[in-house]
């Protein structure tokens, strides 16, 4: 019988095993640990976890490696992983003005309580290779305060313009927030399914969504009041004790931007508020997702639709994930050689027809 | 006789700002209404109010319906109304554009209403479109163009080819001439005129343009500030104004 | 095939580590509940909360989370795609089920009592005692003509579907016959205008049938359905009736002159052989003595 057709079960073992063989490369260099995934491309594993809704640094390290560092891959891994999980319910909302801080800069300010920390940064390094890391040079250990102090609150810049009357409040949210993972999206969304899609969603959608809003396509003059990076305790209300329990922490990147005021004939003008937040140390998301949102909220703060891509809420959010993008998109690859055949002789017969039709025609003026 | 239409009180307000306000009247079958004044007089906001575009915030719109005579179309479920106003009712836009499909022949665009209220056989449906085609002189060869080739006029006539192919009782049209050359205008009108009479429209016509209801309207209301001012007969009112705003309003054009 | 033993008691121990048929309980009770209202309301798509699944979207998750949720340890299940059981996504995702369910398969159409499918409709009729689980791509038969969820609802809603008709109308004006050779639009009950998912036109007077028919869009979050004996009427003209049409020829290895074909290029010279898409028809046919013009003997050659 035909190869083409038949075989399918072998061909699968086959190449898995190809597969396997090709994510281990060459056996003499020595096999990547998980561990060192984890604290070696640490951003990776924060990206993983990130868009993979699952705040695991292991498993997202594991998923790297499986994935031969295919990131929307492992994204995936831990995705299906995830709908194994069971739900326990909604931890209590984070309070990330209790972050401890590695990292914590305001655009708006040049200076503010609790203090601008560079933390660890690409930002000012020059984009040179370095040429010792290639020959396994160990990094000297960066400076640390003797005297440094326990962490304490750092308190939000936009309290600052809140507490002047200069911000616009944002509402209280439903208790609990609705769960885009396990509800179906329908719309009109709110914006805590709106953030929800948009921390999920691919870095680099998001990304051109607010770059495009940079660029006029419903721009919004966003400031980043404050950007800050650092670990948070997650809290959980246990009904049976009655009182809340730190269950584990979780490093987190935020940004607020504050942006052109809006005000109408009723209100006066006040600054409005884009907001991103993210797992691990992901700042360019955390930012763009900010942007987005801020463009998304056009309708309840009284704006104009432009008509650019990133004021479509429904745009948005069908197309950020990148984990439906990637398997409708590459699900193109599979057979489809029944609905082609019946395009093939759909063609023929209209090609038939027309002949037909013309030969008639001719036919007839002779 | 049952009016076809009765307005009653209707007011829309954008926020605290007056759209329209305290408008009623009656339009008997076969009767067209021109509802003139200057743009931001509220007679646009008014059209779209009657045409179930948007919700008023006071008052009723009864229809004579075929079924239940008069209904209010403002109470009525969204379903109903949108049923009405692809069958007993139809809307010509100003702009040809906001009312033709642009990436459907003109065939199609004519065929459509037919086919949204169950017409199933194309050989009939695409003779009904080609007979509507030549009623409002578009050639029948031009039936599987496209309307972005046709000129502006042309489009015109097309999307009112395609609101009247279903018979509907009333029609609402938005400034039906606006943005066309003069010489364009003048055939529009006449077109238009003839299409009332042949088919005993009822017509409620928004227009800035005296010349167009001279035409056309039997009665007339004349709108400023989002009220009406003054309304009668036609020739009444364009002959002999009493409102010193239509006076002003006649005067400024030249008399047809 | 071979069945792995299974205590009814215990589902764990196929695959230890998930739940019976992968998905946890409350999932599929959730997918459940979707299914029945779907099949209370004939052609309309309900809204579901779509799980990840560990096949990619695109590639069945919707019929998978579909069969999951109606499995139960007792099932025979069959899955094909393009009418064909041993095709590269069928096959993987017959194995996802051996893994995590251990339920039977097989490939005969008649001792299935849950059949998978992509694209296609067994040719051998189905019975009340069988499901149907079509994987669908884009549930929305709109979709194509109006870009938006939140409109092709409300069309939906208002039963606004003179669109449909002026899509089916330019096709005839334009190519003397309607253009659409699959996916080709239904109206369920005479109410909602449904997609049967990518099958050939050719498999949609067989949408009438006696078993239930799922249809599970994964990342669309979608589930609908076809109760049985259902009206399911494909859209057309009166002087431009649906035809069901398939390739003129007989089937090449059994004969058959009813089943949809497959046409294969056999040689360089551009040969064709045409046979029957559905497989284990194709099989039965040979088995019970059927043989078409290019069966066994010209074929050894070729394979």
């Amino acid at each position: 019988m035909y190869v083409a057709v038949k075989g399918g079960e072998r061909a699968i073992d086959n190449a898995h095993a190809w597969l396997a063989e090709e994510r281990r490369g060459d056996a003499r260099v020595p096999e990547l640990s998980v561990a060192q995934i984890r604290e070696q491309m640490t951003l990776a594993v924060n990206r993983v976890m990130a868009e993979g809704s699952l705040y695991d640094p292991d498993l997202a390290a594991l998923a790297i490696k499986q994935a031969r560092g295919d990131l929307i891959e492992a994204v995936f891994l831990i995705r299906a992983y995830r709908t194994t999980l069971p739900r326990f319910g909604a931890s209590r909302p984070m309070d990330t003005a209790a972050m401890a801080c590695d990292r914590r800069v305001s655009a708006t300010f040049k200076d503010a309580p609790g203090g601008q920390v560079l933390g660890p940064t690409f930002d000012y390094t020059h984009r040179l290779l370095d040429f010792k890391l290639a020959a396994d040079g160990e990094v000297p250990f960066a400076p640390e305060l003797a005297d440094a102090e326990p962490s304490k609150d750092t308190p939000h810049i936009m309290e600052f313009l809140d507490r002047e009357g200069l911000m616009q409040r944002d509402t209280d949210g439903r208790t609990p927030p609705r769960d885009l993972t396990r509800e179906p999206l329908e719309l009109p969304a709110t914006r805590d399914l709106r953030l929800q899609a948009l921390t999920r969603g691919d870095e680099g959608f998001v990304l051109g969504m607010a770059y495009s809003t940079q660029r006029g396509y419903a721009r919004n003059h966003a400031f980043v009041a404050e950007l800050r990076i650092g670990k948070v305790a997650v809290e959980m209300d246990i009904p049976e004790l009655g009182f809340a329990v730190e269950i584990g922490e979780v490093e987190l990147t935020e940004c607020e931007t504050v942006n052109q005021f809006a005000g109408s004939k009723t209100e006066p003008p006040q600054f409005t508020r884009g907001y991103g937040l993210v797992f691990g140390m992901s700042e360019r998301k955390a930012i763009s997702m900010a942007l987005v949102d801020r463009a998304l909220r056009w309708e309840e703060l009284g704006e104009d639709n432009l008509g650019a891509p990133a004021q479509d809420a429904e745009f948005v959010l069908y197309h950020a994930d990148n984990i439906q993008a990637t398997g409708f998109l590459e699900h193109i690859k599979l057979p489809h050689y029944v609905d082609f055949q019946s395009e093939l002789e759909l063609i023929r017969k209209l090609r038939r027809e027309a002949t037909a039709d013309r030969g008639a025609h001719r036919a007839a003026a002779e | 006789m049952t009016p076809l239409l009765q307005v009653e009180d209707i007011a829309k307000y954008y926020g605290t700002r007056i759209g329209c306000t305290g408008v009623s009247f009656d339009l008997y079958p076969g009767e067209v209404m021109g509802i003139v004044g200057e743009s931001g007089s509220g007679k646009s906001t008014l059209l779209n109010t009657l045409a179930g575009h948007l919700t008023p915030d006071r008052g009723a719109v009864r229809f004579d319906t075929r079924a239940d005579g008069l209904r209010d179309t403002v109470t009525m479920s969204e379903p109903e109304r949108r049923m009405l106003s692809r069958t007993d009712w139809a809307f010509v836009h100003q702009h040809a554009r906001d009312g033709l499909r642009m990436n459907v022949s003109a065939g199609g665009n004519v065929g459509e209403r037919l086919m949204a209220v169950g017409a199933r056989h194309y050989g009939k449906i695409r003779a009904t479109a080609s007979d509507w085609l030549g009623r409002v002189e578009i050639n029948e060869d031009r039936i599987d163009d496209r309307p972005a080739s046709f000129s502006g006029g042309m489009q015109q006539r097309l999307q009112i080819a395609r609101n009247l192919v279903t018979g509907p009782r009333l029609v609402f049209m938005d400034e039906p001439t606006g943005g066309l050359d003069v010489s364009v205008q003048a055939r529009l009108l006449d077109l238009l005129r003839n299409l009332v009479r042949e088919m005993g429209l009822s017509a409620i016509i928004v227009t800035h343009d005296l010349a167009v209801v001279r035409l056309l309207a039997d009665r007339l209301m004349v709108m400023k500030d989002g009220h009406v001012v003054e309304s009668g007969l036609t020739d009444q009112v364009l002959d002999d104004p009493q409102h010193g705003y239509t006076q002003l309003l006649v005067s400024s054009v030249l008399q047809v | 095939m071979t069945q792995i033993e299974q205590d009814k008691n215990a589902p764990d121990t196929v695959m230890s580590d998930y739940n019976f048929a992968y998905l946890d309980e409350q999932t599929k009770r959730m997918i459940r509940r979707a299914i029945l209202k779907s099949l209370a309301i004939p052609g309309y798509q309900v809204p579901f909360a779509s799980r990840e699944m560990p096949m990619p979207y695109g590639w069945g998750t919707g019929g998978v989370q579909v069969s999951a949720a109606v499995l139960t340890p007792d099932d025979t299940l069959k899955v094909i795609d393009q009418g064909a059981d041993d095709t590269t996504n069928a096959v993987s995702i017959r194995r996802f089920f051996e893994k995590t369910a251990g339920v039977a398969v097989t490939e005969a159409t008649a001792e299935a009592s849950i059949i998978q499918t992509r694209h296609r409709i067994p040719e051998a009729e189905l019975r009340e005692d069988q499901v149907l689980v079509y994987q669908v791509p884009i549930p929305e038969p709109l979709r194509f003509l109006e870009p938006s969820e939140v409109e092709t609802r409300k069309m939906h809603e208002l039963e606004e579907y003179g669109l449909m008709h002026v899509k089916l109308y330019e096709d005839i004006a334009q190519h003397g016959a309607i253009a659409t050779a699959y996916a080709y639009p239904v109206k369920v009950e005479g109410r909602y205008v449904m997609d049967p998912s990518p099958i050939p036109k050719f498999d949609n007077p067989k949408l009438e049938m006696a078993a239930i028919q799922l249809f599970g869009a994964g990342r669309e979050q979608r589930i609908y359905a076809l109760p049985p004996y259902t009206q399911v009427v494909s859209l057309d003209f009166e002087d431009y009736p649906f035809e069901a049409s398939k390739a003129d020829h007989l089937c090449g290895l059994c004969g058959a002159e009813d089943s949809y074909l497959d046409e294969l290029i056999v040689d360089d010279e551009g040969g064709r052989l045409f046979m029957c898409s559905d497989t284990d028809y194709c099989v039965a046919r040979q088995a019970a003595g059927h043989r078409g013009s290019d069966a066994a003997p010209t074929l050894e050659g070729v394979a």
